[in-house]
């Protein structure tokens, strides 16, 4: 343990303590833009500078580490000044139209102005005007909103493996962007969003489409009906001030019908279902020497990923659509009929944890009908926050639902989807029973829970030993691409979800966050999974009723159809 | 006078030639990694740290503890590096120590080598340097045909390589964690400190990082021995120092001379005054980060001591000489602007602020400047080389805040200026 003193405040730290954690230690919380706690430190924003005793010049509060004896001050007038100016500086060179913004109270370098009170600038105003990126289907830039933190660059390149994003020029010309300045669809960007959970302003964001779901809730004509995926119900909570980890299904279900949707349903209802699928796909690979290991298919950002990176290992990939599109496909191929409707009368949205679900939602081949969108809109977590708030619905108050029939019904082993590990922990409590025919003792697979980058599991059925896999993040699943492709891969399944944590981590949840609170909302995804009373996808009964009077049987001819797809080799 | 004129690390100039390894051995050359390789180790850092020889790059931390940090650190394998990347104008000894005495040098970075145990070297040139370039490539291959560098060098088992790098030419290379990131390949932006580089410098290993004239000291202190080198300066500054002379001066060159020396004698005894008889009307000290004084501290020794009570220091020993035609503000204003290109874009302060300060000094120009705007620029100022990452945006200030301080009318005489125009 070190000694130290801040504003004259004796504490012990353990060594090797950042004077940032260190202050927090002793109450005081020193503002940070470049700093993040899970990516490496950068100090280049300047904003969390200190007075150290004996240095000749301001520290930076994020790099540098205690010694015996150091005397820190972090409330000083020229800490102030130093803090102040650098804001107005960055201010000076920012596009300054906050209350326009889509991070308008969201925003950290507005939150750090606003503390420092910051009135008036001094310092002229220095405009850019440098071209936007809305290329895309999922995610905008921003370049004129950029503070140059570089926290995306770390993000992208560090955690994901894809370093798409880099610092281009100097001095006060510099940029954050792609090589050659090239836009996000021309590049090979899954689209996972994770820049812009990790940016503290508005330079990179998911693209909005509120007023997309609006308008349908206002057309008399629509039936609107809406999913939510497993991670939003344990994330959504901390946009209304609850602690992460909170679960909020019955609140989100009761906001959403407050909001005017004519159903609400649930993803986990077609989680199940890929459970099912998927489950035997394994199986009928297993038994007919089909291609192994097989990879996992619900997370889009993976999808993207494999196809422009590893188009060569996709014949590994499980044909299953993902829950989203499962359930799109029966919300226009089978409910619309069901209700008496067309499927263009129907108007489906989904509420996720991710923007690549929106790239997802728009590939040609997710139409049943061949001219609509089987998802017509997908929402973040974050944007379905902002709807809220637009209506005025007080999420505090609101009582707690229950998702409508027939696809409100699921079980733990589908909300687990939303933790990495849970999708292969769902399949191993089917595909056990399935094949062994026996109650599995115990129902929790704890080798592929948690945040370890790989994860291992070796499953008993029947005598013979299968082993899988589990990574999350992109980098993680590089590392068994390349195993794969060097033959050494003796696994029989690995699951892959591009974001950190899985899709309770996702590129369009709640900003803020960070490992801790990607725990916080694991934690609450298993205790989602274990208060249900059916955990095992099989034993949902609403999923039988669908096979007995609609599929007929996995893998069978109207699956085939509706619930399974083919991947392109997109390879720049 | 011309006691205080003292040639050790520039006597082989012109009696060598810088393409013949040859010259160089026939006139000492060599004697001293001999020496250094029959010494211990350790007895070598003892002798550097006993000739007090401070680093000539401008910052002046000792050398001796900075070769003993590297030796003492753990991480293998361990490098020397030279900053070579002289991109401060008004700078150019380490050109000529360079093209006319290049073994020098590389004699400098293999016996630093042997004490700090490092087994790789890297000069890293200026890359507008292709002359010095070209000179130390040659001087690196006919240094391993002679044996003083590769495997077992002089058959004392000790094994060490080097070679010359280069940039593109940014100013920024010479601060030196931006020269290492180029040296990695990498774009040259300085990192967070500590840690420093002797113990997580280049590739994450330790690294004794010195600029040339600095590796071109050591044998000479091998050679005489600390004591004795220690003997030829002052208390606080020991050896000879290099000053590039320039500017508004009869003789602009470059001059080896002691530390008891004033900038008067370097200016009007050995550069010969101004052209024209004109009087001096400032200097710059160190380059454009340096300093900007008045013809009343000339009298001052270069000695730290002497000149640490002005808050100034002799650093890398560029001595720019400005005549009574100049306007402060005009050598301002691109003093500024060499910055606001060079600065690497890194950090908020240096980014941000250079512009900044650059518009404010428009406004002095054009008359329109407030005391608000003075006031703003002083405190800009200060957060710039009080919060900046690096070197390059804490110094960028130091020309404009000693105008300030010395030649403050020049300035505050324009506030308000163009309203009187009126």
């Amino acid at each position: 343990m070190v000694n130290i003193t801040i504003n004259n405040k004796k504490i012990q730290v353990p060594e090797g303590t950042t004077i940032l954690n260190a202050a927090k230690q002793a109450g005081i919380d020193i503002p940070v833009l470049c700093y993040h706690p899970d990516l490496d430190i950068k100090a280049n924003c300047r904003i969390c500078v200190v007075e150290v005793e004996g240095a000749r010049t301001l520290q930076t509060a994020c790099s540098t580490r205690v010694w015996e004896g150091m005397a820190v001050r972090t409330n000083t007038p020229k800490v102030r000044q130093a803090r102040k100016i650098i804001v107005e500086l960055i201010l000076a060179g920012h596009e300054m139209d906050c209350t326009y913004c889509k991070r308008n109270n969201r925003c950290d370098l507005q939150k750090i102005a606003a503390d420092l009170g910051i009135r008036e600038n001094p310092f002229r105003h220095v405009e850019r005007d440098l071209e936007r990126d809305t290329s895309g289907p999922s995610l905008e830039r921003n370049p004129n909103k950029c503070i140059k933190c570089g926290r995306c660059i770390q993000m992208c390149g560090k955690v994901q493996g894809l370093s798409l994003l880099d610092y281009v020029g100097r001095s006060d010309e510099v940029e954050i962007k792609p090589a050659f300045g090239k836009y996000l669809t021309d590049i090979a960007c899954v689209a996972c969003g994770q820049c812009a959970v990790v940016c503290p302003v508005a330079a990179i964001t998911e693209k909005e489409d509120i007023d997309r779901v609006w308008e349908a809730i206002n057309d008399p004509d629509k039936v609107v009906i809406v999913q939510t995926a497993p991670a939003v119900r344990v994330a959504l909570g901390e946009e209304f001030g609850f602690e992460p980890g909170k679960v909020v299904t019955g609140k989100m279900v009761a906001a959403l019908r407050a909001l005017g949707f004519d159903k609400v349903f649930d993803t986990d209802f077609t989680a199940d279902l890929t459970i099912i699928e998927e489950g035997n796909e394994l199986l009928q690979r297993l038994s007919n020497g089909g291609v192994l290991p097989m990879l996992t298919s619900c997370s889009p950002g993976w999808i993207n990923f494999i196809e422009q990176y590893y188009p060569e290992l996709l014949p590994h990939v499980s044909t299953c659509k993902s829950p989203q599109q499962m359930f799109g496909a029966l919300a226009k191929g089978y409910y619309a009929a069901k209700i008496g409707k067309r499927p263009e009368d129907i108007f489906s949205v989904s509420i996720m944890p991710c923007t690549a679900k929106k790239y997802e939602a728009q590939r040609p081949e997710m139409s049943v009908d061949g001219k609509n969108p089987d998802v017509d809109v997908v929402l973040t977590t974050r944007e379905l926050a902002k709807m809220l708030r637009q209506a005025g619905i007080n999420f505090d108050a609101l009582e707690e639902e229950e998702y409508d029939a027939p696809f409100g019904l699921s079980t733990g082993a589908a909300v687990i989807f939303g933790a990495t590990g849970g999708v292969m922990e769902a399949a191993l409590r089917t595909v056990y029973e399935v094949v062994t025919g026996k109650t599995l003792p115990s129902l929790d697979f704890k080798d592929v829970r948690g945040l370890e980058g790989i994860k291992e599991a070796t499953v008993d059925l029947n005598g013979t030993p299968v082993k899988v896999a589990v990574a999350h993040t992109l980098a993680n699943a590089r590392k068994l691409m390349e195993l794969i492709k060097s033959g050494k891969a003796d696994y029989a399944f690995i699951e892959i979800m591009c974001c950190p944590g899985g899709c309770i981590g996702g590129g369009g949840q709640p900003y803020g966050t960070t490992n801790e609170v990607r725990k916080k909302r694991i934690a609450a995804i298993y205790e989602a999974d274990r208060d249900l009373p059916i955990r095992k996808s099989h034993e949902n009964p609403a999923i039988k009723k669908l096979y007995e009077e609609f599929l007929g049987e996995p893998l069978g001819e109207k699956s085939h159809h509706l619930l399974h797809t083919h991947y392109n080799d997109r390879k720049a | 006078m011309s006691n205080k004129v003292k040639k050790l690390l520039t006597a082989r100039f012109g009696v060598v030639s810088p393409d013949s390894i040859e010259d160089y051995i026939k006139n000492g050359g060599y004697a001293s990694l001999k020496k250094a390789l029959g010494m211990d180790p350790e007895a070598i850092i003892t002798e550097v740290k006993a000739s007090g020889l401070r680093g000539r790059g401008g910052a002046g931390f000792p050398t001796g503890i900075k070769m003993e940090s590297v030796r003492r650190a753990t991480g293998s394998p361990k490098y020397v590096v030279c900053n070579a990347d002289e991109g401060e104008p008004g700078n150019f000894k380490d050109r000529y120590l360079m093209e006319k005495d290049p073994h020098q040098l590389l004699e400098g970075m293999i016996i630093s080598a042997f004490a700090a145990g490092a087994d790789y070297g890297a000069i890293f040139v200026r890359g507008e340097y292709i002359n010095s370039i070209k000179i130390l490539d040659n001087a690196i291959k006919q240094a391993r045909k002679a044996g003083f560098l590769g495997k077992n060098i002089l058959g004392t088992g000790f094994d060490f390589e080097m070679d010359v790098y280069s940039g593109a030419g940014s100013y920024v290379c010479g601060e030196e964690f931006a020269l290492l990131a180029a040296l990695e390949g990498k774009p040259a932006r300085s990192t967070f400190k500590p840690p420093f580089p002797t113990t997580e410098g280049l590739n994450g290993k330790p690294t004794q990082i010195n600029n040339v004239e600095t590796f071109a000291n050591i044998s000479h202190i091998i050679d005489m021995g600390g004591a004795a080198y220690a003997a030829l300066g002052t208390e606080a500054s020991t050896g000879t120092k290099l000053i590039s002379l320039s500017g508004n001066i009869n003789h602009p060159g470059l001059y080896e001379v002691t530390y008891d020396i004033t900038l008067r004698e370097i200016i009007e005894e050995l550069g010969g005054g101004v052209p024209g008889g004109r009087a001096v009307k400032m200097v710059q000290l160190g380059g454009p980060s340096g300093p900007i004084i008045p013809p009343s501290l000339l009298d001052l020794k270069i000695d730290a001591n002497e000149m640490r009570k002005y808050n100034l220091s002799i650093a890398s020993g560029a001595i720019i000489v400005i005549d009574d035609r100049a306007d402060a503000l005009d050598i301002l204003v691109r003093i500024m602007e060499f910055f606001h290109h060079e600065s690497c874009g890194k950090c908020t302060s240096c980014r941000e602020g250079l512009g900044q300060v650059l518009g404010l000094l428009d406004k002095f120009v054009d008359g329109t400047a407030t005391e608000a705007d003075l006031k703003l620029l002083r405190n800009l100022l200060d957060v710039m080389s009080q919060a900046s990452l690096c070197g390059l945006g804490q110094a960028a200030p130091t020309a404009i805040k000693t105008i300030l301080q010395y030649f403050g009318d020049e300035l505050c005489g324009r506030i308000g200026a163009a309203k009187e125009v009126k």
